[in-house]
């Protein structure tokens, strides 16, 4: 899942690749240019592997730790088959985080050195998952619209340059249209159910509307400098782009369940075709994502233990002349 | 401070919220096998991804979870990514023919133009 990568490091667009071989570049600008795709050893600007780097390792950590908040209604899923679904949903994530991280690899960051930027908090995730899923209703609006938009920010990332992360989309986007069907079963189940289930996906819907407005990133008047990042398919879609095409998919059929979001300029102007809506606080959002939300302690913790408590099977089983080599593809 | 979570399964690990002994050493996850995969007998194995394991056996097991939770599969190979030899796309020069070899090539072979001038001529003297 998720949302758009969180840029940092404002640099502005000339300098990002003032140190680079004209010829070269202008070459693989070419190649972009023409829809052809990047692959790992071929020459590209240290800003483009850097900012490649940055960008698929958040969104591998965000697959591993978006496990957690839904895993923690695995125990008390009502029903067997949800459980067996969530349990399924929950292994998909995982498995695209492993997809990632090996996407990732191929740019010279091993995953080791990637889990520890993540357990040691220099590496970001997204903010979603540092928010509660304090109840069944919770895991069920994760599920619809978080994977949702998740979807819409995948889609477009599976058109970039870098062709190893294509791939890793392209099998992930597969596996992504269950958990929007999966999420959408729940919720519908609640809000057509009795007047406490109603009240149950409201009150989550609530919570959860926030950290959804948050989920594709600061609006364009506020964030850095991405034209580059566009040119080159790094980044795909701004991220006004990427909510306003959420906000048209799914907030007509959220209303179409008779529940309601927790924003009354939520509107959709004719004239221009575009969302309006009330800005989500962006300083809480700077607030979640620099370590100070609900459960960000709590993630990394668990993230670690996992690590600490495992470590004695592998090494148990490590290969003592075992050599790293970056994968292929 | 213990993590009282949401998430039962958490709170029973009796997790100190300040453990820092997650660090990983370089090799710590083993290194890259390369899988590849048969979705139907009678086609290629096509390349589909990688896994980290401590050996081909436990290699197996990973490709099988990652790679063939959907759809097909009836056959798949895991190799060391290191035992793999590969050639560079800067040199990918190397696989240009050039035009003095399109005699290799069937579609320099065109002789449709031929029989049809020749079948004109033919009518034009049996008018
Ligand atoms: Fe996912
Ligand atoms: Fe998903």
């Amino acid at each position: 899942m998720y949302g758009n990568a969180y840029v940092e490091n404002p640099a502005a667009t000339n300098s990002l690749t003032a140190n680079e071989n004209p010829i070269k570049l202008a070459e693989f600008e070419a190649r972009i240019a023409a829809g052809d795709k990047i692959e790992p050893n071929d020459w590209m600007p240290a800003e483009y592997k850097k900012q490649l780097i940055r960008m698929i390792e958040q969104h591998a950590h965000s697959e591993i730790i978006g496990a957690l908040p839904e895993g923690t209604w695995i125990t008390r899923a009502p029903g067997f088959r949800r459980k067996l679904a969530l349990m399924a949903k929950v292994q998909d994530e995982v498995g695209h985080g492993q997809l990632l991280y090996s996407a990732a690899e191929t740019l010279g960051k091993s995953r080791e050195d990637m889990t520890n930027d993540l357990i040691n908090g220099k590496s970001k995730y997204s903010n979603v998952f540092n928010y509660p899923a304090k109840t069944w209703a919770d895991s069920a609006v994760i599920a619809w619209l978080i994977d949702a938009g998740a979807i819409v920010n995948q889609l477009a990332n599976s058109k970039g340059s870098y062709g190893p992360y294509c791939r890793a989309l392209d099998r992930i986007c597969a596996e992504e249209s269950f958990h929007l069907k999966y999420g959408h079963d729940n919720v519908v189940f609640l809000a057509t159910g009795t007047p406490k289930q109603r009240e149950m996906v409201q009150d989550a819907l609530n919570r959860w509307w926030e950290p959804i407005m948050h989920f594709f990133g600061p609006p364009d008047k506020m964030s850095v400098h991405t034209e580059v990042l566009m040119r080159w398919k790094v980044k795909m879609g701004t991220n006004d782009d990427m909510r306003q095409t959420f906000l048209d998919m799914y907030v007509p059929k959220i209303w179409d369940l008779g529940l309601t979001l927790p924003d009354e300029n939520l509107k959709k102007n004719d004239e221009t075709g575009k969302w309006e809506y009330t800005e989500p606080n962006w300083e809480v959002f700077k607030q979640v994502i620099n370590g100070n939300g609900p459960c960000n302690k709590e993630r990394l913790a668990v993230r670690r233990t996992a690590e600490e408590k495992g470590r004695w099977v592998r090494n148990a089983i490590l290969r003592k002349d075992a050599k790293y080599v970056t994968p292929l593809a | 401070m213990k993590i009282l979570s949401l998430d039962p399964r958490v709170t029973r690990e009796n997790i100190d919220v300040e453990t820092r002994d997650g660090e990983l050493q370089p090799l710590e996850h083993f290194e890259t096998y390369e899988v590849f995969e048969q979705r139907k007998r009678g086609t290629h194995h096509v390349h589909v991804g990688n896994v980290h394991a401590p050996s081909h056996e436990l290699a197996m097991v990973f490709a099988k979870e990652q790679y063939t939770r959907r759809g097909q599969c009836v056959n798949l190979w895991v190799v060391r990514t290191s035992d793999v030899f590969v050639t560079e796309y800067m040199d990918s020069d190397i696989f240009e023919t050039t035009a003095s070899k399109k005699y290799r090539e069937p579609d320099s072979y065109k002789v449709i133009d031929r029989i049809n001038a020749f079948k004109a001529r033919e009518a034009a003297k049996n008018a």
